[in-house]
């Protein structure tokens, strides 16, 4: 008997113990986690402290929040105001990204194409089938075009990326709006399902006269020939650190309840068009009141120290104006 | 009268009490490893059982909803509001590259089995044999690995172009080999599924070739026929349900096929009238859209799972009905 009895209680300090250097859990999004594995590394080193994230997909992360299994949730599709409202939850974006439009056509070199928002739209639309149509061939006179027919690539499971792929198209393609709009997975017209990010690079790579979408840190690790885009200023830019962080910064987001910004689209003469947040979610009442408290701190020391390693993974971390407005969010809203 | 009861007194104290106790003895053994293997064998039906009753509970929302129309459907749009799923794109994939797929390997497996049991030379048996063998045992993903690497883009800049121009002008074919030329598609897949049902095929039928009674071929040769005469109508005859029955385990395979197809379909919802076209099937659907789905989409994705469990089985059921047949023929 008294055997058990110690066995319990070591097991009581054991439990409490390790709920002291508890490791923080969360679960979402695909596209940030190598820099949320790299920041959680780093913040291990320093004080202790793991984070354990299960890159599941968004979808899968606001699953997990709302059933309160983990400390925080990631999302790339942001969830809109009433939405957390009704379910108790606060939202941020974390870090940034850029889609980029990916082709391989024979002789053809990186941001040496141009495409516009529209006819994009209309070859994954499936209106534009050749690769020497006229509304590709006035973007890029220059550029010698094959007679072949374009072969389109999109994701085949549900995906941040193409929520933020889709919503740029929606907004830039009045049909596209109108006939297919914009969510994680979407009614495809035309073009091969691949999954994920590095099986539409595989996809594209493989396959001559392709077109595809995906994230900009898959283009550059994966050699892909990426394109150029005319923004919505009219001006052609091509995807670097600087055109994203210019559409970031030209996003509103003090305006937005819950950060709701899509940052596709937005105006400036240095903005790239497919710019894409992505998003945390807590609880505003936590149960589990200690882990909450050390996830925002984990949050906090990834806003003040993991800009340098965001940008080695080709990520923009967030500007300090917004992480300034972030900080007050979560003193505000999120007890502790 | 005394003898008779010290007799039987001396049974009673030794043999009998010893025997007793050295069989019961044996009979707890034999009942407790009857039931071992009872609940093995029960725990078999019970995985089953269960396997069907979670299947049929998570896709009865998607029952409720959709109902019959659910087969008919030809949209799948989980985004849509209300989602709108239909099982008809999964559903003709999976029919068509199943049909192609034994199209192609059937001829060809049985002419394997063929040459094999009758026409190969004693040396060259064993190392087409081990081939086949080994066919067999390759995992699907390096099929899918060799169809998304290799056999794709080879088809795609010969076969493919080769068949689109020959029938540009026929009718009906010329719809069925319709441009363009695509690294995915359901032709592809297909043809990846006959190279790996192959084996089974081959196996199979060497096997039910071998049931034939030499007496029956010696007495065929003996009246001058030729090998394709034996063939043709001593050994296939002879074997047919058995055959029919190889086929049908071959047919299973293909059904439910996943990984291998999951790489080279396409992953495209439509149907399109050429087998050039991108597709899916309902392995595929559900390997590629289930991780990220949720509520009414992922109760569909499971209503199709279930609708592969029922065509499987049927399958399955009447490949095993065939070759019972065979065996009791082969028992007369």
């Amino acid at each position: 008997m008294n055997f058990v009895k110690a066995l319990v209680a070591a097991g009581l300090v054991a439990a409490s113990t390790s709920a002291f250097a508890a490791d923080i859990t969360g679960a979402g999004a695909t596209f940030p986690f190598p820099i949320y594995s790299k920041w959680a590394d780093a913040y291990k080193k320093e004080t202790g402290n793991g984070l354990n994230y299960q890159s599941i997909g968004s979808g899968g992360g606001i699953k997990q929040i709302q059933a309160k299994t983990v400390t925080f949730g990631a999302t790339d599709a942001p969830l809109k105001a009433e939405q957390l409202e009704k379910d108790g939850l606060v939202q941020w974006p974390m870090v940034m990204g850029g889609i980029v439009p990916v082709v391989n056509l024979e002789g053809v070199k990186p941001g040496e194409m141009v495409l516009d928002g529209e006819t994009l739209a209309n070859i994954y639309l499936g209106k534009i089938t050749k690769w020497d149509d006229a509304a590709i061939k006035k973007l890029n006179p220059s550029v010698k075009l094959p007679s072949d027919a374009i072969a389109v690539v999109r994701r085949s499971d549900g995906s941040g990326t193409t929520f933020n792929f889709t919503y740029y198209l929606s907004e830039a393609s009045a049909d596209w709006k109108s006939k297919i709009g914009f969510n994680t997975a979407v009614e495809w017209p035309v073009g091969v399902g691949a999954k994920g990010n590095e099986g539409v690079s595989g996809n594209i790579s493989q396959t001559k006269n392709s077109i595809g979408y995906v994230e900009y840190a898959y283009a550059k690790q994966n050699k892909l020939t990426y394109t150029g885009m005319v923004n919505k200023a009219g001006k052609t830019v091509q995807p670097t650190v600087e055109a994203f962080q210019a559409a970031a910064a030209n996003a509103d987001w003090a305006k937005a309840a819950g950060y709701y910004v899509i940052l596709a689209n937005q105006p400036g003469d240095k903005s790239w068009p497919m710019t894409a947040a992505t998003f945390i979610l807590m609880h505003k009442e936590p149960t589990d009141k200690a882990a909450s408290a050390e996830a925002i701190k984990f949050f906090k020391w990834s806003f003040e120290k993991g800009g340098k390693m965001a940008e080695e993974l080709d990520y923009i971390p967030m500007p300090d104006s917004v992480v300034k407005l972030i900080e007050k969010t979560w003193s505000a809203d999120i007890k502790s | 009268m005394a003898v008779q009861t010290e007799v039987s007194d001396i049974a009673a104290a030794a043999g009998p009490y010893d025997r007793a106790r050295a069989l019961s003895a044996f009979k707890l053994g034999d009942v407790t490893f009857y039931w071992i293997t009872r609940l093995s064998a029960i725990s078999v039906l019970l995985i089953l059982g269960g396997i069907i009753i979670s299947l049929i509970i998570g896709a009865w929302p998607a029952m409720k909803t959709y109902g019959f129309d659910f087969l008919l459907t030809k949209r799948w749009a989980p985004s849509a509001d209300p989602p709108v799923l239909g099982a008809l794109g999964p559903i003709y994939g999976t029919l068509v590259t199943s049909f192609i797929a034994m199209l192609i390997a059937i001829p060809v497996g049985l002419g394997v089995a063929i040459f094999l049991t009758e026409l190969c030379p004693q040396w060259l048996r064993r190392p087409i044999g081990i081939a086949i063998e080994l066919l067999a045992g390759i995992p699907s993903i390096i099929y899918g690995m060799w169809g998304f690497f290799v056999l794709g883009p080879f088809l795609a800049y010969t076969f493919q172009p080769f068949m689109i121009s020959i029938c540009a002008n026929i009718p009906v074919l010329q719809d069925i080999f319709a441009g363009p030329p695509s690294y995915l598609s359901l032709f592809n897949a297909s043809l990846i599924l006959a190279i790996m049902v192959l084996p089974f095929i081959t196996a199979i039928s060497v096997d039910v070739f071998k049931t034939v009674p030499p007496v029956l071929k010696e007495a065929a040769y003996g009246v001058g026929c030729t090998t394709w005469e034996v063939v043709r109508s001593v050994v296939i005859p002879y074997t047919r349900v058995g055959v029919i029955g190889g086929v049908m385990l071959a047919l299973g395979r293909a059904l439910g096929e996943t990984m291998a197809v999951t790489f080279i379909i396409g992953n495209s919802f439509r149907i399109s009238s050429s087998i050039f076209a991108p597709g899916t099937t309902i392995s595929a659907a559900i390997a590629s859209e289930f991780q990220e789905s949720d509520g009414l989409h992922q109760s569909s994705l499971i209503l199709l799972g279930l609708l592969l469990f029922v065509l499987t089985f049927f399958v399955l059921a009447a490949a095993r009905l065939m070759l019972m047949r065979l065996e009791t023929k082969a028992g007369k």
